[in-house]
């Protein structure tokens, strides 16, 4: 006696089986496209600036002239914008974070704190920036200035580095602190000389993602109003300045008039990817180095 | 003897702990004085905010901001402030994004999960993840120096900005946000409830969708709201390539301008602050935040209120 029909379960079931194959060939290419995209993306910014990367372009002023342009000044600009985000970063975060993970109880301010840490962490950064023109250029009056920059993109990234560093010393493990309160370390000693050190790589490798965020993030300087002007390349933290993507932002603008300030846009975004390539590797080297399990 | 000095060392020590038990007692209002700055950040912002919004309502009305189409801030006979213009660009750039974030995310996600060994998703999914890491001025210069020529050689009628190559852009850099939390949901579901299905007879390709997915449904939503709350309130790409004509229409080949664009418009022009073109910036601001914000809220709650607990 047959109950089913086995050919009609034959062909549905090869039915099924190619169905499955060709979806596992279309979601792998899928996966690629991201990929390949990224490619093509590279592709064209690497082959725009070929011929304008120089040690010239690195090391000579803005110009108006593409010829003799160059982006020290920018150069300058982000480093001593990182100058001030770093610090204030690192302090601002790690304390937090400590003070989230040793010492808030749990109440219903601290799951507030928690919470609006997480809603910062995805408010656009031009609305930053908008926080930045109101509160650090105009109401404190300082200006476009490497400060006032600095200062905004440390509030832009400084949700990363907390929750990275509260991953980190939440990981350490309860009987390191333990024993260091059995030799009779006060608190605030077990979390200088023990905790700290272990979560240290931890933090580090917030610290350098939040740092790459802010190298790369243009929508807060550009509300904070770095003009379109050629100034002179920053020596200080109270000097007016430009970064290297308000550079990429003005010449891939202005390319409509002067078709040479796409190849300079394309030779400093070269410039930026291999600066944020390079601390990426950085932070995965310690991450490999320092995962330590205990 | 040595035992006497130890005494001696302790007795020491804790004179020395003496002073240090009051920095002991400092240590956690210090803490708290840097973790309090995240909440006077965003109360900068909604004061901020709000302040200007206020102003800005004194000048232009309700109606006129959310009813009428029409957005000439610096005209200087007749200015006209509604954001129906900025948000239809917002959403329809949006729209794109997601269009193009969603499949391409959510396949990603399932072959990563699904189909592809340890080995290859260990290497695939930080290749992936590499695009989100990307800056969005990047992403900027080439939505305006390849990708709209390169679709223009399709459509013809396609404006030197326009909204659909920036809407495009940003879709590829969402992709990884969508394609990493789903996959992130995804590995969540229990193994054995795979092996049931298959143990049924089911495909790969039917477990995923008929098993894997409708459990981790809410990590998978949560993970497109995050994605629409990016595309929202992403400002360079649209800033760099769809131009800053305040149209209101549903014609991606034109040039139109975002709530974000506006911003960065008005900030990098000639409105000094105190004039209405000025306060409007907040007005816009305002509505960014709002969304963005409850977009985010939305996606937590998804992701706690919901979850499967196996």
């Amino acid at each position: 006696m047959q109950y089913m029909d086995l050919d009609a379960v034959q062909s549905r079931m090869t039915k099924r089986i190619f169905f499955n194959r060709l979806s596992k060939m279309l979601f792998l290419a899928s996966a690629f496209f991201g990929l390949i995209v990224l490619a093509v993306l590279l592709y064209d910014v690497v082959s725009d600036s070929i011929g304008w990367l120089s040690i010239d372009f690195l090391t000579s002023l803005l110009s108006t002239n593409p010829d003799i342009a160059g982006i020290r000044g920018a150069i300058l600009g982000t480093v001593w914008l990182m100058v001030i985000v770093g610090p204030v970063t690192m302090i601002l975060g790690v304390c937090t974070a400590i003070y989230l993970e040793e010492y808030a109880r749990p109440s219903k301010f601290t799951t507030f704190i928690q919470t609006n840490i997480s809603n910062l962490a995805g408010v656009p950064s031009i609305v930053f920036g908008l926080l930045g023109l109101t509160v650090f250029v105009r109401l404190f009056g300082l200006g476009s200035i490497v400060l006032a920059g600095g200062l905004t993109m440390s509030l832009l990234v400084l949700p990363i580095v907390v929750v990275a560093s509260q991953e980190s010393i939440r990981a350490v493990p309860a009987h390191l602190r333990e024993a260091s309160f059995g030799m009779g370390a006060t608190k605030w000693q077990t979390i200088k000389n023990v905790v700290l050190p272990v979560a240290l790589p931890g933090i580090f490798t917030g610290m350098i993602l939040a740092i790459s965020r802010a190298i790369g993030e243009t929508a807060p300087l550009v509300a904070i109003g770095i003009p379109a002007l050629i100034i002179p390349a920053p020596s200080g933290i109270f000097d007016r300045f430009t970064a290297l993507p308000m550079q990429i932002y003005y010449w891939t603008i202005d390319s409509v008039m002067v078709q040479e300030y796409a190849y300079l846009a394309a030779a400093t975004i070269v410039v930026l990817l291999l600066i944020l390539f390079t601390l990426n590797s950085i932070a995965i080297l310690i991450r490999n180095k320092f995962d330590r399990r205990y | 003897m040595s035992y006497s000095a130890n005494v001696k060392d302790m007795i020491e020590t804790n004179r020395k702990n003496s002073k240090l038990a009051k920095f002991e007692k400092m240590i956690p209002f210090l803490l708290f004085l840097a973790a309090s700055i995240s909440v006077l950040t965003t109360l900068g912002i909604l004061v901020t905010l709000l302040f200007e919004t206020v102003l800005f309502f004194q000048n232009v009305s309700f109606r006129e901001f959310f009813l009428q189409s029409e957005m000439r801030p610096l005209n200087p006979t007749n200015p006209q402030f509604s954001i129906l213009p900025l948000l239809g660009a917002t959403l329809l750039s949006t729209g794109i994004a997601m269009f193009v974030a969603v499949p391409v995310g959510l396949t990603t996600a399932v072959y990563l999960s699904e189909y592809a060994t340890d080995k290859v998703r260990r290497i695939l999914k930080p290749l992936v993840e590499v695009l989100a890491g990307i800056p969005t001025i990047v992403y900027g210069f080439f939505a305006f120096t390849f990708v709209t020529p390169f679709l223009r050689e399709f459509i013809p009628a396609l404006d030197r900005t326009n909204i659909l190559s920036p809407g495009i852009v940003m879709g590829i850099m969402i992709i990884p946000i969508v394609a990493s939390l789903s996959e992130d949901a995804m590995s969540s579901v229990p193994n054995s409830i795979r092996e049931g299905a298959m143990a049924l007879g089911a495909t790969k390709f039917e477990v995923a969708f008929r098993v894997v997915i409708p459990a981790a449904i809410s990590g998978i939503i949560a993970s497109f709201v995050l994605g629409i709350s990016r595309a929202i309130g992403e400002t360079m790409i649209v800033t760099i390539a769809s131009g800053s004509n305040k149209n209101l229409t549903f014609d991606v080949t034109q040039s139109m301008q975002t709530m974000t664009a506006y911003i960065v418009e008005v900030t990098s022009g000639d409105a000094g602050a105190g004039t209405t073109a000025y306060y409007s910036l907040y007005a816009v601001a305002m509505t960014l935040f709002v969304f963005t914000l409850a977009m985010n809220m939305f996606a937590r709650y998804m992701t706690k209120r919901f979850r499967e607990v196996y």
